[in-house]
């Protein structure tokens, strides 16, 4: 990776504040491949209109635009589309989508600088205006070919659903019959937008395009590309993080039907047979001696502990106003709570897989791909290949949640590191098996938190204080010089150190502990989806002593940040704050809880209803949701993500966790992993502020209120506070 | 040579006896919409149905299938119940990754082969195995009832 250079284009280039993945990555010039689309060959150069780099219509009115992002589940690949065909007044049923190559070029994240990727809920944060004008500037040229033609002025032309129209001369046209003449027109150097009143797809309910080919079983997932002559590899992979093979018996495993080969690679030993299950039986068949001289052996409770003791000790200053010492010498009450979180799994449905090919002038390779550049580049270096010979194809992902960007190509090196040990010879589709994916890291990290508050003699809160402590993603990536600011890891405490509320003396630091070798990585929502559980519980906890209403607290101290404000009015409004909620059954307790947070510059507010039953198990009833994230491009996909959010982070609190003994991750598949089920899926109802600011994501956002806010409504049900997560085996009747 | 009645045609696939069949038919008989995601009955994400009964493709050896009538979700259009659950799954929006959806459309179908107007409770029963990481819940439950009266009773 040493060839990036890496500089921060965040605060230049977009959104006030960094959001949790707003980086730049500096690439030579060499690395501005481009490559055929693979579906180009498909209509002739010379028989389609390619206005540009997200667009192609064809002469038989087809139109395909090209998705520089990866449709992982968050309807992002009907969300672009959308934004091109709503400025080009294209027929929606004509649209079809493609993704695109690897082309840094063309295809970076604007909100990453002239990196490819996708995540941080960015997709359509960063390509509205750049696909609005793509979508405008076809639509001109058309215009423009259209008047040529017909010799009548350029401002007599309506276009709608696809067709072009003269209503003086009776004359239209439709898109494809333009198409080639509108090749042969200027690109204009500038186009007038829409209005949003007059938008007629952007806000209204535009079917998911991917919706047929994922309810026919045809949608093409990387653990379905199957090549001529390819082996599937499975690996045997060390128990303990930095384990390495000491040595091997692969006398049983060569013997299976179908299995090809057994090589070593520095992630362990691969078995390639002809099938996946004959890879499986071979796999299962090695014997491997591990060196674990390297390894990091420590189990989970030892790390909290140590992160505990560490929280002692002032950390590194993410965010220092006023003077907090002195408010808590003055203070009339202390308020002091602390926090402990488990690692977490992301468990895509589709484990981690890859399917790579060698050939003389380059590699190839079928992937739910999340970071092109990333990934281009730590290829090549395993290859000794230019990052622009490494060709990815897009395939959709089964889920990602941040697993498949992963700043350390993980399992992509993992599959080239076979290609390589067999020469070659054979495509690879490397196969993680569910134990493989669960216990290959890449966890959300685990946190302790210490949050102190000082109240006055009236109640008012005067002082606040929040100390973390937890492993950084980004130290030892690329990006480690960018985002790490004074030993501050700003994905460890965003949430945190941007806390809205007005508390004129604050202070946030961070503990970075060196030494757990646990790998790391963002998780749905990343820093958020701790500091918005410790926060919004927290503050909670304050009103409680402070005698003041949950909401009412809030809006208080949130005078100045009015987005925030306002999806809270509207969730308390919406779920009827403040108006008893309906008795439980007999020895039910029934509790309400809200909670109000920001991240990737969206804004939630959710109130929770739940029940503790008399056994104390948890039922949580409902959760109404308020939504500002700007223009909502598609409230029914808005809709689905909080709703998706909701079940996700109620995993989490329920019983999601990972924990290691003696360096080993002791979860292994859904058994001790479980995930949220349909009859445990809470009512959710989701309100969308109306907003003419522009789009910000809404793959994330949703998820960390859910837990605050279902905590919150267990402290009103019974007064029981949650300090540790996951709520699994904690008795919660107070 | 094993040889299976799928989707109505009989094929002769080489795989070994002990071979689930989740991975005859995605490696052997190339129907990839069937999925694996955790090859323990934990998760429903390859159901098909055996005789018109939705089972875990990933803990069925193929042995113990010969003779019997597999439907996956290459074949879900082929009755009116299934094009139901996909025409209702469609007009909701249910999906998002679209990963365990395979699976969930199998086990809807065969819910509503015997049961034509299922209560909430009966879906749960029927469904609460088929995981979803991306949390469709509240759309797979909606899109049951569309479809269920989309059949009428
Ligand atoms: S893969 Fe068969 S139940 Fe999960
Ligand atoms: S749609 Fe993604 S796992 Fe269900």
């Amino acid at each position: 990776m040493s060839e990036i250079t890496i500089q921060n284009l965040s605060r230049r280039n977009f959104l006030q504040g960094a959001a949790g993945l707003t980086l730049g990555v500096c690439l030579p010039l060499s690395a501005q491949a481009t490559f055929v689309l693979p579906d180009a060959a498909r209509i002739e150069p010379n028989k389609r209109f390619e206005p540009n780099a997200f667009l192609r219509i064809g002469t038989d009115n087809s139109i395909t635009v090209i998705s520089k992002h990866l449709e992982m589940g968050q309807g992002t690949y009907t969300g672009l589309a959308t934004i091109v065909a709503e400025e080009l007044d294209a027929d929606w049923a004509s649209v079809r989508i493609e993704g695109a190559p690897a082309d840094a070029s063309r295809y970076n994240n604007l909100l990453w600088g002239p990196a490819q990727g996708t995540g941080g809920s960015t997709a359509m944060a960063n390509s509205w205006m750049q696909l609005r004008k793509a979508g405008a500037s076809a639509r001109a040229m058309l215009v423009a070919a259209a008047a040529r033609q017909w010799q009548v002025p350029v401002a007599e032309i309506t276009v709608a659903e696809g067709v072009v129209r003269h209503a003086a001369s009776k004359r239209k046209a439709r898109f494809g019959e333009l198409a080639l003449a509108a090749a042969n027109e200027p690109v204009p150097e500038s186009v007038s937008l829409k209005d949003l009143k007059n938008f007629r797809l952007i806000g209204k309910h535009v079917p998911r395009k991917d919706s047929a080919a994922k309810t026919d079983g045809s949608a093409q997932f990387t653990q379905d590309v199957q090549l001529p002559g390819m082996l599937v590899a499975l690996v045997a992979h060390s128990p303990r993080f930095g384990g390495k093979v000491a040595s091997f018996d692969d006398s049983v495993a060569r013997q299976i039907a179908g299995v090809v080969d057994v090589v070593q690679i520095p992630q362990g030993v691969a078995v390639l047979a002809r099938d996946t299950w004959s890879a499986k039986k071979g796999r299962d068949a090695l014997t491997v001696q591990w060196d674990d001289s390297a390894a990091f052996k420590l189990g989970s409770d030892e790390i909290l502990a140590s992160y505990r003791e560490l929280a002692k000790q002032p950390g590194a200053v993410a965010r220092r106003d006023g003077d907090a010492e002195t408010a808590f010498a003055s203070a009339a009450k202390v308020v002091r709570a602390s926090y402990d979180f488990p690692y977490l799994a992301h468990a895509a449905m589709e484990p981690m897989n890859c399917v790579m090919q060698l050939s003389s002038d380059g590699c190839e390779v079928w992937n739910g791909e999340q970071f092109q550049t990333g990934d281009q580049y730590a290829l090549a270096s395993v290859f000794g290949l230019k990052p622009d010979q490494v060709k990815l194809n897009m395939l959709f992902a089964g889920g990602s949640f941040g697993r498949r960007a992963n700043i350390h190509s993980d399992y992509l090196i993992e599959t080239a590191h076979i290609v390589k040990a067999i020469g070659g010879r054979a495509p690879v589709k490397l196969v993680w098996m569910r134990e493989d994916d669960m216990r290959a890291g890449y966890f959300r990290p685990a946190f302790h938190h210490v949050l102190e508050a000082a109240l006055d003699a009236k109640g008012t809160l005067t002082g606040w204080r929040h100390r973390l402590v937890g492993q950084s993603i980004m130290a030892g990536s690329a990006f480690e010089a960018m985002m790490v600011k004074n030993g501050v890891d700003h994905t460890s405490v965003e949430g945190a150190s941007s806390l809205p509320y007005a508390i004129p003396n604050l202070t946030v630091d961070l503990h970075t502990p060196k030494d757990i070798k646990v790998p790391v990585l963002w998780w749905r929502s990343v820093g958020s989806s701790h500091t918005a559980y410790s926060t919004e519980t927290f503050l909670d906890e304050v009103a409680r002593a402070a005698g003041k209403d949950s909401v009412a607290l809030r809006l208080d101290l949130l005078a100045k940040h009015p987005r925030h404000a306002g999806v809270l009015r509207l969730a308390a409004e919406k779920a009827g704050w403040g108006k008893p909620l309906a008795a439980g059954k007999k020895g039910e307790k029934r509790g309400r809880g809200v909670a109000v947070h920001e991240s990737f510059h969206s804004y939630i507010a959710q109130v929770a209803e739940v029940t503790v039953r008399a056994d104390g198990s948890l039922k949580v009833d409902r959760i109404v949701c308020a939504v500002d994230c700007g223009i909502a491009i598609n409230p029914h996909n808005i809709v689905a993500q909080v709703e998706g959010s909701v079940g996700f982070a109620l995993s989490a609190l329920l019983r999601g966790e990972i924990t290691l003994k003696a360096g080993v991750v002791q979860q292994s598949n859904f058994h001790d992993y479980s995930l949220l089920r349909l009859d445990e899926m809470p009512k959710v109802e989701v309100h969308i502020v109306p907003s003419a600011e522009p789009p910000t994501g809404i793959g994330e956002p949703g998820v960390p209120p859910v837990a605050p806010a279902v905590a919150n409504a267990i402290a009103a049900a019974t007064g029981k506070r949650i300090y540790r997560l996951p709520l699994a085996g904690q008795d919660l009747r107070g | 040579m094993i040889t299976l009645n799928i989707n109505g045609k009989q094929r002769a696939l080489d795989v070994a006896p002990d071979t689930p069949l989740l991975w005859a038919l995605r490696d052997g008989a190339q129907l990839t919409g069937t999925k694996y995601s955790c090859g323990m009955s934990l998760c429903g994400a390859c159901t098909v149905h055996v005789d018109g009964a939705a089972v875990r493709s990933c803990s069925t050896p193929v042995s113990t299938v010969v003779g019997k009538r597999i439907r996956t979700i290459e074949a879900a259009d082929a009755d009116k119940v299934g094009q139901a659950v996909q025409a209702a799954w469609r007009k909701l929006d249910v999906v998002q990754c679209g990963y365990c959806q395979s699976g969930q459309i199998m086990g809807a179908i065969s819910l509503l082969q015997k049961t034509r107007k299922p209560t909430d409770a009966q879906i749960d029963e029927a469904l609460q195995g088929n995981l979803c990481r991306c949390a469709t819940y509240v759309r797979v439950r909606a899109a049951v009832h569309e479809a269920a009266k989309q059949l009428g009773v």
